[in-house]
């Protein structure tokens, strides 16, 4: 029998595909013009800005004890980072002194926040993985059913579960009760078995590892010339952590190992990732065993934030957040408050090799990549 | 610090003069020396870059990273407000590309060169560029600084 349907091989031409800035799998406000043949991008093109509330000018009009609390607002999935980062800088150049206790609690919400954010990056990748994962949303309520237990501990410690304004110049904010200390032991311990069980149904399923698997590879001429940074760099093959290379608080008395991949792909980031929850568990027990009894800020409450200047001159510093480096570059003009900050954002960092990467690859796997990246727009825009 | 055999080599190569977190070098000798750094001295990593807005003159830096050493190099440039140019390092990094967007979007400095060079935070027909220092704050569209008064007594009942 032959058939009478007739194959036509047609070309549609060009078409631009205007994905986002109000789109689920854009992680926010990130607006996406993809250039397509058929379903192969031909180039992408995004828009960023959409969230750009002016943060480094805001920060030029306040005092330097006014500015850790902004500064949670710009990565909203791991704050404590943030302004772990702009206290870290001013600590350095001021020479502000930090006791032992109050670095190891930094630490410790710090990690706990890490092990938050990497959740809500899997279960929104489950998400963003769609149909493939049996809707994804099963992972993406598992993923939030365990952040809730971090936040739950957060709120307990700080009072509040998203932006905790922990981090001090000079020290941490609050101390850690022999409870609290408790639960935040129990709930390390229970992480082994959540990944266990995240894995079963991400990593374990074929489907998966097909969607994400030589998918959004980055070389590792690519990610250096492009400053990834994170799970995005060690993906890619370079073993760089800025909690190993530049230890700041109270890294350089813990034991932990750094996770490297070397494919450069999308399922290499979700190894590094995965492997590093595991190393933040191994964190947070070390720092509830060990912690230093003692002062957690060196400095007395404030009444007037404006007595605080700094000396005139310039600093770098960074810490490891969950999206890799974030760096601080102050110049200081001996007032109280900053002449210019940067920041050194590394959602902005990674987003840029979008359009670098997106040639080539099929639609879906551009979003397989963006979920793999994991931005947040606050962040990138600042 | 950075190290102290680079900052040799690239004083007797472009005259450049050390600072706190690098060196100064002249605007015309930006991309040899992110060359040289890049190609000779091994730092192949880029970290981001930054402006300053110094009222007489712009500063921009470049910062760039020796993952093997570990250390980090700052190169400063300064530019004069009337003419802000400079060549784009966007052929030298990748990662350049949009930080010098961002820079010519907030601070106004004109890259050569560039290979996209649109605004990148802001809208397209945005006028001004914020972050300078002389940017009016105080406009009926832009920010203003808050003000606390002293509190308005109630009315007597």
């Amino acid at each position: 029998m032959t058939s009478d349907v007739e194959i036509v091989e047609r070309d549609f031409g060009e078409l631009a595909l205007n994905m986002g800035p109000q789109h689920p799998s854009t992680h926010g406000v990130l607006r996406l013009v993809l250039y397509l043949r058929g379903e192969t991008v031909l180039r992408a093109v995004p828009g960023i800005g959409y969230l750009h509330r002016g943060v480094e000018k805001l920060c030029e009009t306040l005092a330097y004890d006014q500015l850790a609390p902004v500064f949670e607002r710009n990565d909203y999935l791991g704050p404590t980072s943030n302004s772990l980062a702009f206290v870290l800088t001013v600590e350095r150049h001021g020479s502000f002194h930090v006791p032992r206790r109050g670095a190891w609690l930094r630490g410790l919400v710090a990690e706990l926040q890490r092990v938050a954010s990497h959740l809500v990056w899997l279960g929104t990748l489950g998400l963003d993985l769609g149909g493939a994962l049996g809707g994804g949303t099963t992972l993406y309520m598992y993923c939030f059913r365990e952040r809730e237990k971090i936040l739950d501990l957060l709120e307990e410690l700080t009072g509040t579960r998203f932006h905790t304004n922990f981090n001090l110049i000079g020290g941490a904010r609050y101390d850690l009760t022999s409870a609290i200390g408790a639960h935040a032991r129990g709930l390390a311990d229970g992480f082994d078995a959540m990944l266990d069980e995240l894995l079963s149904m991400s990593a374990k399923s074929g489907v998966f590892r097909g969607r994400t698997e030589g998918v959004g590879v980055i070389s590792r001429d690519l990610a250096l010339g492009a400053g990834v940074t994170g799970p995005v760099l060690r993906g890619s093959g370079v073993a760089f952590d800025i909690r190993r290379a530049r230890p700041y608080d109270a890294y350089a008395e813990l034991e932990f190992d750094i996770p490297v991949r070397t494919a450069g792909d999308a399922l290499a980031r979700f190894e590094v990732r995965m492997a590093e929850i595991g190393q933040s568990a191994r964190l947070i027990r070390q720092i509830v065993d060990g912690l230093p009894p003692g002062p957690i800020c060196s400095r007395k409450p404030l009444k007037n934030p404006k007595a605080t200047k700094l000396a005139a001159g310039e600093a770098y510093a960074a810490v490891e957040s969950p999206r890799g480096e974030l760096g601080v570059l102050l110049v200081a003009d001996g007032t109280s408050q900053p002449w210019r900050l940067k920041i050194n954002a590394p959602s902005f960092a990674n987003l840029q090799v979008v359009p670098l990467i997106a040639p080539g690859m099929l639609l879906a796997d551009v979003i397989a990549t963006l979920g793999s990246l994991d931005p947040v727009m606050g962040d990138v825009d600042r | 610090m950075p190290a102290a055999e680079v900052v040799a080599a690239l004083a007797a190569r472009v005259g450049a003069v050390p600072f706190t977190l690098g060196v100064d070098v002249s605007a015309p000798d930006l991309l040899v020396t992110l060359r040289a750094l890049r190609d000779v001295h091994g730092y192949r990593y880029y970290v981001c870059a930054s402006a300053t807005d110094r009222s007489a003159e712009f500063e921009l830096l470049h910062g760039v990273r020796n993952l093997d050493t570990n250390d980090d190099i700052w190169v400063r440039v300064h530019l004069p407000r009337d003419a802000p140019e400079v060549d784009s390092a966007a052929h030298t990094y990748a990662g350049a590309e949009w930080q010098e967007r961002e820079i010519f979007d907030l601070f106004g400095l004109i890259f050569r060169a560039h290979p996209d060079p649109r605004r990148l935070m802001l809208p397209d027909q945005y006028v001004g560029h914020p972050l300078r220092k002389d940017f009016p704050i105080d406009t009926p569209w832009g920010y203003r600084p808050a003000t606390v008064g002293a509190p308005v007594a109630e009315p007597e009942a």
